[in-house]
């Protein structure tokens, strides 16, 4: 059969196509919304119109027979609108609130895990590991499945002080929010990367290479027509293997996870910040990484029980301070802790002030 | 029927609450070779705990430089039905709204010519068909283009652009979010489908400062809705906070960083003048409180990932800049900062890892724009600046 006529260059469909008429009508017009329940909220707006919102779990990689099944409960409840969150979750557009019940209903049947709305652990955004990515150093998939099976009943009902946003980046290219996460896994290498000498002279460029590394430890090896590696200040990111396929860093037995803390986006009651370190390095130990689960679950629950209403994991701690932090949490405190790559002077401490 | 593989170690992966990416691959392998060994070589990488994916080489369709990432099994005799397994990124709808029509069209075609598997979304933003051959990209293509959509953005080019449910679904928008999406989207289809920056460029615009799509830690350009006018009151909602147990004093009061709020149990108090616009007591109290007056966006530039000079987070170029239809004077300033980019960055430079390197004067320049002390949390505290023969004329 033949294709169809191929167009270029018309970029997506105008997106109010995809709007539910009570949007439409409403468009930049709300009053107010309230969360109803963990999994359910509601949009009013200021002519008196609603819009109820279920929200579910995703894995985010879903299949098409999947994706078939949520557009037929859309269908049949929501006139054929559903929408995906910034964070993976789908959400059912119910504009009749007589389909409300039924809907929560027959996504309950089916096994959809509604919630992640409120002051919860979402769910995380992550990255696509050993599914899809030339440079991952653990998987990402089974990294947030594992966690959140584990922390389940905060998305689906308990509550804590404000919302928790988890990330899992499967290398330090980090194509998700890591560096500004309440907690985040992000995998990393911990070896100097080995060199194929006679493919680099074929596959590289060699400026191009040296530019990749952020700490200036590679260099030309002329004689080779190929580069070589200062393993002194060689700090393992990987770079160079993006841009340089035979500088080879995988390493099975040495790759694993770090943990940070403590990053959020939000400007609410103190400014963006990064994610810290908490946790230098866990060995990778799938399919369901326990030590990786154990450890967010040991800087969770000391969030929850001392942190204040609507404190953000990172507010919590600059409040305790950092050396409370490792204390609370029994969280070893490591040279890696340090800083020592190009801006550390920035976190040294310069005052006589800290807790015991 | 696609090849059976025994996958102990991922089974393990569909157990518990959470919704299993194993039992969606699961279901694609049943109907699609490519997810079949896509699932027999991710069993293998748990097995060996390593990734065997390869990358690089030109990959895409005719015309285009990007929407297509190159993906390569590094054991094709092992898995040949993913010796290559490239993804397309088709251009998602601004704020993702979707509809059952559509998403099943998708799944008709992407069934027909892929694995059926699908990223829903990717990190950018593009809704990610997850996987096919080499062969295959020109068919996909065609059957997208001609139902009106596109592919989005890859390799040093403009990346699809993305942002919060905004206007369509939350009081608290300042700007219209997914028209200024849609809008540069369609201004710059070239900048997006043929690589020519000296590397990638992402825009992601957030209706306020609570920033739900991750703007200031995610993209190139952070743009974000703001106001200029006072915080509206409506003090029998505060009282109806108060009945329902909210303590306005710990919650509210004690937590504005710019200490601008007083409640002495029957007024909530506001001097707007030092008010900084965080949204806390906003997205707290939605009832009771409002901005009002003249709305319009900060514009930010220079957050990315750590690679190569560490993360950055955005820093404030525009404090203020109306957002209106057809959002000349912002896409004028972008024109601006794409030349000085253009002109002086290096290969696999950021446009942000660039001003740090030439200096924001030189940048501020080139484009135009004053400096103002809403550009700094403060001023330099080295006695080392640069003077110009101009400044030494003044």
């Amino acid at each position: 059969m033949a294709l169809p006529q191929r167009r270029t260059d018309i970029g997506p469909p105008h997106y109010k196509d995809f709007l539910p008429p009570v949007i439409q009508k409403n468009y930049g017009d709300w009053k107010y919304h309230e969360v109803v329940n963990a999994g359910v909220m509601v949009h009013v707006a200021n002519s008196g119109d609603k819009i109820w919102s279920v929200r579910v779990a995703s894995p985010r990689l879903l299949s098409t027979d999947t994706i078939r099944d949520m557009a037929a409960i859309a269908e049949k409840y929501c006139g054929g609108y559903i929408r995906f969150t910034t964070r993976n979750n789908v959400e059912f557009l119910v504009s009749d609130e007589k389909n409300l019940e039924p809907l929560q209903k027959e996504l309950r049947d089916k096994k959809y895990m509604m919630g992640g709305i409120g002051n919860r652990i979402s769910n995380i955004v992550h990255t696509q590991g050993w599914i899809h990515c030339h440079s991952a150093a653990s998987d990402a998939s089974g990294l947030v499945k594992a966690l959140m099976d584990e922390f389940a009943d905060y998305f689906t009902t308990k509550e804590t002080p404000n919302k928790v946003r988890m990330a899992v980046a499967c290398c330090v290219n980090m194509c998700g929010a890591v560096h500004c996460s309440d907690i985040a896994v992000v995998a990393v290498h911990r070896k100097v990367p080995t060199i194929d000498h006679d493919k680099v002279k074929n596959m590289c460029e060699v400026p191009s290479t040296i530019a990749a590394c952020p700490t200036g430890a590679i260099s030309p090896e002329p004689s080779k027509k190929s580069v070589k590696i200062n393993a002194d200040k060689c700090m393992y990111c990987g770079n160079c293997f993006t841009v340089c396929p035979p500088i080879e860093i995988h390493d099975p037995e040495f790759d694993g996870v770090a943990i940070v803390v403590g990053g959020k986006v939000g400007n609410l009651r103190s400014n963006p910040k990064f994610s810290k370190l908490a946790i230098p390095f866990i060995k990778n130990n799938p399919p369901r990484w326990p030590e990786v689960t154990a450890a967010v679950r040991k800087i969770l629950d000391a969030y929850v029980a001392d942190a204040k209403k609507h404190e953000r994991v990172g507010e919590w701690i600059e409040r305790i301070g950092w050396e409370k932090f490792f204390k609370v949490t029994g969280l070893p405190f490591t040279f890696q802790h340090i800083d020592d790559f190009v801006i550390a002077r920035e976190t040294f401490r310069t005052a006589a002030t800290f807790k015991w | 029927m696609p090849k059976k593989y025994e996958t102990p170690l991922l089974d393990e992966l569909e157990k518990g609450p959470f919704p299993s990416f194993v039992t969606e691959i699961k279901k694609a392998a049943a109907k699609s070779d490519m997810a079949a060994d896509e699932l027999g070589q991710l069993e293998k990488s748990y097995r060996d705990k390593r990734g065997y994916w390869k990358h690089g080489g030109i990959v895409g369709v005719r015309g285009y430089g990007s929407g297509v990432i190159g993906r390569y099994s590094s054991l094709p005799e092992e898995f040949p039905n993913v010796a290559n397994f490239h993804t397309l990124r088709i251009n998602s709808i601004a704020g993702f709204f979707y509809t059952s029509k559509f998403l099943n069209e998708m799944c008709d075609i992407w069934d027909k010519y892929g694995s059926g598997l699908t990223n829903l979304h990717g990190s950018t933003g593009d809704l990610i068909l997850l996987g096919t051959n080499t062969e295959n990209l020109e068919p996909v293509f065609a059957e997208f283009s001609s139902r009106g959509w596109d592919l989005g953005g890859s390799g040093s080019a403009l990346r699809t652009p993305s942002c919060c449910v905004g206007p369509a679904r939350c009081e608290w928008s300042n700007i219209d979010t997914l028209d200024i999406t849609y809008s540069i989207t369609q201004e710059w289809q070239d900048e997006m489908h043929r690589p020519a920056f000296p590397y990638k460029f992402k825009f992601k615009t957030a209706g306020c400062a609570v920033d739900c799509i991750a703007s200031i830690a995610r993209a190139d350009c952070s743009i974000i809705g703001t106001w200029k006018g006072n915080i509206a009151v409506d003090q029998a909602e505060v009282a109806n906070y108060q009945k329902k147990g909210m303590n306005i004093k710990e919650e509210i009061v004690d937590m504005c960083p710019s200490k601008c709020m007083s409640y002495d149990g029957k007024e909530l108090k506001i001097n707007d003048a030092d008010c900084v616009r965080c949204m806390h007591c906003i997205a707290k109290m939605t009832k009771a409180l409002k901005p009002t007056g003249e709305k319009g966006a900060t514009i930010l530039i220079g957050s990315k990932a750590p690679f190569v000079i560490g993360a950055t987070l955005s820093w404030v170029i525009v404090p203020f800049m109306k957002m209106e239809p057809p959002y000349d004077e912002f896409k004028n300033l972008i024109r601006k900062m794409w030349e000085f980019w253009d002109e002086h960055g290096k290969n696999r430079e950021r446009i942000g890892e660039l001003i740090i390197r030439k200096g924001m004067r030189e940048f501020l320049e080139f484009i135009g724009v004053e400096p103002q002390p809403q550009q700094v949390k403060e001023p330099r505290r080295d006695p080392f600046f640069f003077w110009k023969e101009a400044d030494l004329q003044k």
